[in-house]
């Protein structure tokens, strides 16, 4: 593939329009910008679906005990009379935490905010193929948040179906008592789709047509890789649940059947539709996290990623296999046994790749120069904690196994090991990586630790006994379980996860503290605090309008560190090669600012 | 720049029309307790005590009474403690040839005149039995559901003039609902324990009146004048009857049901299972 | 203080949380068991259990070995002042073993779950002699309905159990699942039965109990505010019992 871009350099700021207030931080088309508009609204997003979390723990945890005075008054008799959460309500709960988490907290955290950020800095490109495409990729987000929120003000409450909306519960409000909540979510979810395919459109365009000479496919880095296989699962996933959407908003407004069974309808249809979206979602989910992973840990160990072409292929064999696993969601939902059993097969494959990603990070670790900052700590993490994940996913792949298990807390033990474990503790650590980049300062290392250990502690706490609240038998989505004799036993471990969760929300204010103290008062952090060898730490932080002053040429891969042939541990992509044959001399100007931690 | 202008005459009407559809809502049936307590009592009462007349009267059934159900509360031990005898079915309540839960109300007559609205009714959850099983209500009158069992109940009603509603009470509590569309009848039922159900009938008047087990109903102070009076019972329909009301007088009516009726019910019943349906249905 | 002291104490610490926080609020320590409950009464819950038991060891090894090596390297590659890390890009002989070995035990459990999913799943394959009953599911209610003296279903002398699984021991059942409004999902936990009831279809579940008592029956799929109630029993009976209860029903389902 070509690599032609505009060959003039952009114009520095200086000498750029002064644009007005309004374009520069509302309406802007820069991609850094636009990247930060994401964060501040998924990191909202994430705070309000954590909050809801703690809701559904307080009622678990104490089931049928009014919530607290301070929050009582907040929620009126149709939610939590005399502050009990009811039944409807507490559907209403589970459904919206996870809506708000995967589509409002993760997607634009992913998508939103590294694709934008990373892509243009980490090829080379002064900014997206499609700027003001991209603009509006991000408005789109507050519009769908809003009619969202709006859904818990309607008569009828928000959505209760579950954030999988399984038909027929969810095509009509005679069976939850939710009318307009339901509505209000299926047009939210339509409206947020189209900012995930423009979003989708802009990055593989731009990663296809606007990488800098000498980017070759081979040395693009492994975050933009992951970023770039994940535009493609939204752009090819999104339009699918949209239309399913349409469909089954269509069921609960016009009279239509397509899943309601009073016209012939076919409930199953609605779960085919959805986990073929669902199950690409789930990777879009998690890829861009392991891109984030390895460049942390390749630049914080010193050390080359160890396979980067097997990563490369192993990120797009689980963007390929991610279409062929649906059916695992549904294997006891009276699909044909037959048809089951060949997504038991398809499911084991997938795991695979996975396999071979988390040997590679350990590659990388293994005799490398391990620089144990924060952003390190929660890259470890993640690998550490997706091993839980992927692992307690082999037990539901296997179709009869899944039996017992599934639609029980070894489930939401899995896919929290997944999201949590693995996505969020990604995002914590591009977020510590690479905020020196946005905003020109270095979050807090003190704080960062304590932020990571206690993270690390109550996460776990939290969520590693849920596994077993699975195996003894217990149900999903359940108000109170102690309306079944055999998980009555089970109270006190949900009442100690449920204050494993309280401690986990509550650590996330040092987060959000060190966050927000840090873009005043935060070291000033220089271009290359990291010392990290990729074009986006080859300029200045924040990178000026156009990132880059002059075109970066680039001469080798994006993991050259502790090169034999060089003096520095690490060699910046764009620096010049070195110029004797004999490959004795050295490269030019080690960087002055200080690594952090150190 | 024209594009920032462009895209702001975009984004503010959006935001306009999101704003309307967001505040929707509220329709006009099944509003919660939220909007005005008690609906209060605006108009006056406009009857003149002095020249009102009255209608009682009786539901006689004729012939055998069908045998009713006996419903098994074994699942649900302190619902089945609050009954002394076998709880039965409550669809057919015949005692000595009287029809008891009839709804008798005015079904013409009233149109030029309007009432104040009524203290709140109350719609019990006794023994895993609504009751009253049938009860009649003013347009925007409170109905305050109560929980007396302490264990979860739904409360799912269906009419088909209004939003219904659909919402629990896990514990012994009260809430309060009202409708806004006059309707006869909706039926109201709980998914939890699927025998229980009631009927409300709401009325842009207050005569209305549910037969006891003796039979018996009244309809008193009314002006005087000429009414048509509809007498419904969920399982043998509805029949109506002219009568005329003089003052200071009291008309007797009498209506007949008898088994022959079933399937004249004017409200499907949001069942309990026909078997015969089911497996045909599949 | 080195990196040896800081770690233990940062440990020591995590540890005191843990134990603080598990005292008060009371888990026994018997919850945290990764094996199944020893409550399994059908002829094939023991199989399942059989093959989670194998997975859990399987994947349980995969689980320690990889975590003590990270935990190790961490510590054995730490950075120290003046060492460098070694520039190695990888090995494709490392990349090629680690996606043969997953591979053949991922696809070698694939094909091993084929056979046990098959026996419990394939229609052609269920128990000749099964006793059959209907099994109704609402909003929130779990509704069997037994066939009666005829022996058939559709007639008049069917009745209808609400909530109560009756069935006989050392016998197949097969439930044929139908759900009225919404998917419910039958779930019968010491059973290791599972199947989705969804409205429109009919979906046969088989299954024979081991021993008598009476036992739970749950819906493990979301279908509304109640759906946290909708519990029931399963009684299993002796043979004869179960044929003197059946009697009885079809004496009483007469009388209408």
């Amino acid at each position: 593939m070509t690599t032609t871009t505009a060959t003039e350099t952009h114009a520095g700021p200086a000498e750029h329009h002064e644009l007005g207030f309004i374009r520069t931080y509302i309406f802007s088309t820069d991609h850094k910008m636009i990247a930060r508009q994401f964060l501040f609204s998924a990191l909202m997003f994430l705070l309000l679906g954590g909050l809801l979390a703690v809701m559904i723990r307080w009622q678990l945890g104490f089931p049928g005990r009014p919530l607290p005075a301070f929050v009582r008054w907040i929620f009126p008799d149709t939610m939590a009379p005399g502050g009990i959460i009811l039944p409807e309500f507490y559907n209403s709960l589970v459904t919206m935490h996870a809506t708000f988490m995967v589509f409002f907290a993760l997607m634009p955290l992913m998508a939103g905010v590294f694709g934008n950020l990373l892509i243009p800095l980490q090829i080379g490109a002064e900014d997206m193929a499609f700027p003001r495409i991209n603009m509006i990729s991000f408005w789109i987000m507050p519009v769908a948040g809003f009619i969202m929120l709006a859904s818990f003000f309607v008569e009828g409450g928000a959505a209760g179906a579950g954030w999988t909306s399984y038909a027929p519960l969810s095509a009509s409000g005679e069976w939850t008592g939710v009318y307009m909540g339901q509505i209000l979510w299926l047009i939210s979810l339509i409206v947020l789709g189209f900012s995930s395919i423009l979003g989708a459109v802009n990055y593989v365009s731009t990663v296809i047509n606007m990488r800098a000479p000498g980017m070759t496919w081979f040395r693009i880095p492994l975050a933009t890789w992951s970023l770039f296989v994940t535009a493609w699962l939204l752009l090819l996933a999104i339009p699918i649940l949209t239309g399913g959407l349409i469909l089954l908003l269509f069921d609960q407004t016009i009279g239509t059947a397509f899943f309601r069974t009073e016209g012939s309808g076919e409930p199953l249809l609605w779960q085919h539709i959805f986990w073929f979206f669902g199950h690409p979602e789930v990777y879009i989910l998690i890829l861009p996290a392991m891109g984030f992973t390895s460049e942390v840990i390749a630049c914080r160990s010193r050390k080359p990623i160890f396979g980067y072409h097997s990563m490369v292929y192993a990120m797009v064999a689980i963007g390929f296999l991610g279409w062929v696993v649906w059916g695992h969601h549904m294997f006891q939902s009276g699909m044909n046994p037959l048809l089951g059993m060949t997504f038991v097969v398809t499911t084991v494959v997938i795991a695979v790749p996975s396999a071979i990603k988390t040997f590679n990070w350990m590659g990388t670790l293994w005799r490398g120069n391990i620089h144990m900052d924060t952003p390190l700590l929660h890259a470890v993490a993640f690998v550490a904690l997706f091993i839980i994940g992927g692992l307690s996913g082999i037990f539901m792949a296997s179709a009869p196994v899944d039996i017992y298990i599934h639609d029980t807390y070894f489930i939401v033990a899995h896919l929290h090991y997944v999201l949590v474990g693995g996505s969020l503790f990604g995002i914590f650590a591009g977020i510590v990586f690479w905020y020196p980049k946005m905003f020109g300062r270095m979050m807090n290392e003190g704080l960062g630790k304590v932020h990571f250990f206690l993270s690390f502690l109550f996460y776990n706490m939290a969520f590693f006994p849920m596994h077993n609240l699975g195996v003894q038998g217990m149900m999903r989505r359940i108000y109170d379980p102690n309306q079944y004799e055999f998980l009555q036993g089970l109270q006190p471990l949900n009442t100690f996860i449920s204050y494993s969760v309280f401690l986990f929300a509550a650590t996330q204010i040092i987060f959000a503290f060190n966050f927000l103290w840090s873009l005043r008062n935060g070291k000033v952090a220089g271009n290359n605090p990291w010392k990290s060898s990729t074009l986006l730490w080859q300029t200045p932080s924040p990178p000026p309008h156009g990132n880059f002053p002059e075109m970066p040429i680039v001469y080798r891969g994006p993991y050259e560190y502790s090169h034999p042939d060089h003096e520095e541990d690490f060699w910046p992509q764009n620096a010049p090669p070195a110029t004797s044959e004999a490959g004795g001399q050295f490269a030019p100007a080690p960087n002055p600012e200080p690594v952090p931690g150190d | 720049m024209n594009n920032a202008v462009e895209l702001r005459r975009v984004f503010a009407p959006a935001l306009v029309a999101l704003l309307v559809t967001g505040c929707g809502g509220g329709d006009g049936g099944g509003s919660s307790a939220d909007s005005a307590a008690g609906g209060g009592a605006a108009a006056e009462n406009p009857v003149d005590a002095a020249t009102a007349g009255n209608i009682a009267g009786s539901i006689v059934f004729e012939g055998d009474a069908p045998a009713m159900d006996a419903i098994d509360m074994g699942a649900e031990q302190v619902c089945a403690d609050k009954h002394s005898s076998t709880p039965m079915s409550e669809e057919v309540s015949v005692s000595d040839g009287m029809l008891a839960n009839v709804f008798v109300y005015v079904k013409q007559g009233l149109e030029s005149l309007t009432f104040p609205t009524p203290a709140a009714a109350l719609l019990d959850q006794d023994g895993c039995k609504y009751r009253p099983h049938v009860l009649g209500v003013m347009v925007d009158q409170d109905v305050t559901i109560r929980n007396s069992d302490g264990l979860l109940h739904n409360i799912k009603a269906s009419p088909t003039e209004q939003r219904g509603f659909n919402t629990s009470q896990p514990t012994n509590m009260e809430s309060s609902r009202s409708f806004g569309t006059a309707e006869i009848m909706i039926p109201v039922r709980c998914d939890v324990h699927g025998w229980m159900t009631a009927y409300i009938g709401v009325l842009p008047h207050p005569y209305h009146s549910v037969s006891g087990s003796d039979g018996s109903f009244d309809l008193s102070t009314l002006p005087p004048g000429d009414y048509v009076i509809e007498a419904w019972h969920e399982r043998y329909g509805a029949q109506t009857q002219n009568v005329t009301v003089t003052t200071g007088e009291t008309a007797e009516v009498t209506f007949t049901f008898s088994a022959s009726m079933a399937r004249n019910a004017l409200v499907p019943l949001d069942a309990p299972i026909d078997l015969h349906e089911i497996v045909e249905a599949s | 203080m080195n990196f040896f002291w800081r770690t233990g104490i940062v440990l020591a610490g995590m540890f005191t949380v843990v134990i603080a926080l598990w005292v008060k609020a009371g888990p026994s320590w018997l919850d945290l068991s990764w094996v199944m409950p020893d409550n399994v009464v059908s002829t094939y819950g023991p199989t399942l259990d059989n093959a989670w038991l194998v997975i859990l060891w399987i994947t349980g090894i995969v689980f320690v070995a990889t975590e003590i090596t990270l935990l190790v390297f961490l510590v054995k590659y730490r950075h120290k002042e003046g060492r460098k890390a070694d520039y190695i890009e990888g090995s494709n002989k490392a990349e090629v073993v680690w996606t043969a070995v997953p591979f053949v035990i991922v696809v070698s459990l694939a094909f091993w779950s084929k056979g046990i999913w098959d026996e419990i799943r394939d229609p052609s394959l269920f128990p000749a002699n099964a006793y059959t009953i209907n099994m109704m599911a609402t909003q929130f209610e779990w509704n069997a309905i037994y066939a009666g003296a005829d022996g058939a279903f559709d007639t008049s002398d069917d009745f209808v159990s609400r909530n109560v699984l009756h069935i006989p021991v050392a016998q197949p059942v097969v439930v044929q699942l139908m759900a009225q409004d919404v998917i419910h999902s039958f779930f019968l936990p010491e059973f290791r039965v599972k199947q989705d009831a969804v409205p429109g279809m009919i979906t046969p579940v088989w299954f024979e109990a081991t021993q008598t008592g009476e036992f739970t029956m749950a819906c493990a799929e979301l279908c509304g505010l109640g759906h946290y109630t909708m519990g029931g029993t399963v009684i299993v009976h002796s043979q004869t019992d179960f044929q003197d209860w059946l009697a009885e029903q079809q004496a009483a389902a007469g009388d209408d």
